[in-house]
């Protein structure tokens, strides 16, 4: 995002300088899993690579970093929100290999070789995505917090429709499913918006599908 | 969440045989239900297999004319496959009917077996659950048991199975595969791979330790129409309060399985042979012995209610 005056700090730079002088401090012989005194002593750390919005990451990651942990918290992209970190909120979805998931309940090391899209990914402020730009037109967020997830995940459903992906309230299992307002609403459960922006997500959702399906 | 060593198998075996020189292990595939637990210190691995580079990710025809279904084929794809969609259309209303679009991209065929209870007290640590907690108790028994039992019960533990998925395995009579540390495989009906609670409810399944689910067999196609109606809190992305699967053939005749009531899927096949007389019939046979909690015997008269839903449903499609 453009800064008026770019000498100021950011809200986010003053944390990540505060927290990177902590961490410096505690740097231990556990969070690093070795120990020189038992060189047999387990590891938990592990190396993984994986392509994030077109660029290849190298990382070595305590083996519990879920790959939105590792998106925020080392890749610097917080884009991908964490709401409730159990899968129930859709507030992290990203698309991996073209499908999307919650990044809250997969582990980074998991994702080794793996093409990611976070929404970092899929527009910038100049080229927004046209699934961006609905949502901005059709006034489909209130906060924003889960917009994120909403809009990679509804970029991804759009595909799965097209891909012929049956969903509870496809009344045909063996015709071709349809984008009406019932199906979208059902393949978007996924992703909860306490603000309740339903019925304009849904508009943004209808109006990218008319010009990209 | 407990820190836990990481490996990635290459083959069945090697992911088997990996699980023996690791007690403690645990598979990860989808993760979805894993990773929950694990944040939550309900399940603490030492060390996690990764099991998602092992090819076993494809849907094959058998030779006497069913499916085999590999043990990481994900939910969206098996529900989505064309063979599924015309042959075992409840297989795929069963998928679609539970979890979010972003979590049947991730979970398996495998995974979704093996899932763990959504019983309350399970997930509250502070809570006694002899299925979490051997010997600690049972919350739910005299507690908030809503979303609980009511056949198949145990004096120690109340909790139901979560899958919409093994329900409809089960009418299907599917098969499923696996592989054993020493390299040896065996074949396990689906009615005797989940277990009743009995004094050992931390036990969900037949598995042996270190034992790989690598397959699920459906047999040929039993033709038929084909429903999973599933009744719970919200329309959609929620847990069953009762869910019913059914194959109704033109002739009435037909098979007939529960979910939300036990702790394995619910399936009497005594209780088929009543289907003409019409779903009293059969939900009282189904339901034989139950005994509800004070707050969840309204899921007798919900079985009830939702079969005879769909039989007049069926009895609507039927040519």
């Amino acid at each position: 995002m453009p800064r008026p005056d770019s000498s100021d700090l950011t809200r986010r730079e003053f944390l990540v300088i505060g927290s990177t002088a902590v961490a410096a401090t505690m740097v231990s012989p556990l969070v690093k899993g070795q120990n020189p005194a038992a060189p047999d002593a387990p590891s938990f750390l592990t190396k993984v690579s994986f392509n994030v919005n077109g660029k290849p990451c190298a990382l070595e990651l305590d083996t519990r970093t879920t790959l939105l942990d590792a998106l925020r918290e080392h890749l610097h992209l917080t884009g991908s929100k964490k709401g409730c970190d159990h899968g129930q909120c859709g507030a992290c979805t990203v698309i991996v290999g073209g499908r999307r998931i919650n990044s809250c309940l997969t582990l980074a090391v998991m994702q080794q070789g793996n093409h990611i899209t976070t929404i970092e990914g899929l527009g910038t402020p100049e080229k927004l995505h046209p699934m961006q730009a609905a949502f901005v037109k059709c006034d489909g967020y209130q906060c924003g917090y889960c917009t994120p997830g909403q809009i990679c995940s509804a970029v991804a459903m759009l595909d799965e429709i097209k891909a012929g992906i049956p969903s509870h309230v496809t009344a045909d299992l063996t015709a071709r499913p349809q984008l009406t307002n019932p199906e979208l609403r059902e393949r978007m459960s996924g992703n909860i918006c306490r603000c309740g922006a339903y019925s304009n997500i849904a508009d943004a959702i209808t109006e990218t599908a008319g010009r990209i399906v | 969440m407990r820190a836990f060593t990481y490996e990635r198998a290459r083959s069945p075996a090697e992911a088997a045989a990996a699980a023996a020189r690791h007690p403690g292990a645990k598979f990860i595939a989808g993760g979805t239900n894993l990773l929950d637990l694990m944040k939550l210190e309900i399940e603490t691995p030492a060390h996690l297999i990764d099991v998602n580079g092992l090819a076993l990710d494809k849907i094959e025809a058998t030779a006497d004319g069913g499916l085999r279904i590999g043990a990481l084929v994900r939910n969206t794809d098996l529900a989505a496959d064309e063979r599924v969609r015309r042959d075992y259309a409840v297989l795929s209303r069963a998928l679609v009917a539970g979890a979010s679009g972003q979590l049947r991209n991730m979970a398996t065929t495998a995974g979704n077996l093996l899932q763990r209870t959504r019983c309350p007290y399970f997930y509250d640590t502070n809570q006694p659950c002899n299925k979490r907690t051997p010997g600690s108790g049972c919350g739910a028994i005299g507690g908030f048991s809503r979303q609980h039992a009511v056949v198949g019960v145990s004096e120690a533990c109340i909790a139901t199975h979560p899958s919409d998925m093994a329900v409809a395995l089960r009418i299907l009579d599917a098969t499923v595969e696996t592989i054993r540390p020493d390299g040896s495989t065996r074949t396990i009906a689906i009615a005797e791979f989940h277990r009743l609670p009995g004094d050992q409810p931390h036990l969900d399944t037949v598995l042996m330790p270190g034992e790989l689910i690598t397959a699920v067999t459906l047999p040929k196609p039993l033709g038929g129409a084909h429903f999973y109606h599933k009744v719970r809190d919200r329309a959609s992305y929620a847990f069953a309060l009762v869910s019913v699967a059914a194959i109704v053939q033109r002739d009435g005749t037909g098979r007939v399985a529960l979910g939300g009531v036990a702790h394995k899927p619910w399936r009497v096949e005594a209780a088929e042979a009543e289907l003409p007389r019409g779903a009293k019939a059969v939900a009282a046979r189904l339901l034989e012995g139950a005994k509800p909690t004070h707050e969840n015997a309204f899921k007798l008269k919900l079985v009830e209610r939702t079969l005879g839903a769909l039989l007049a449903e069926a009895k609507g499609v039927q040519p």
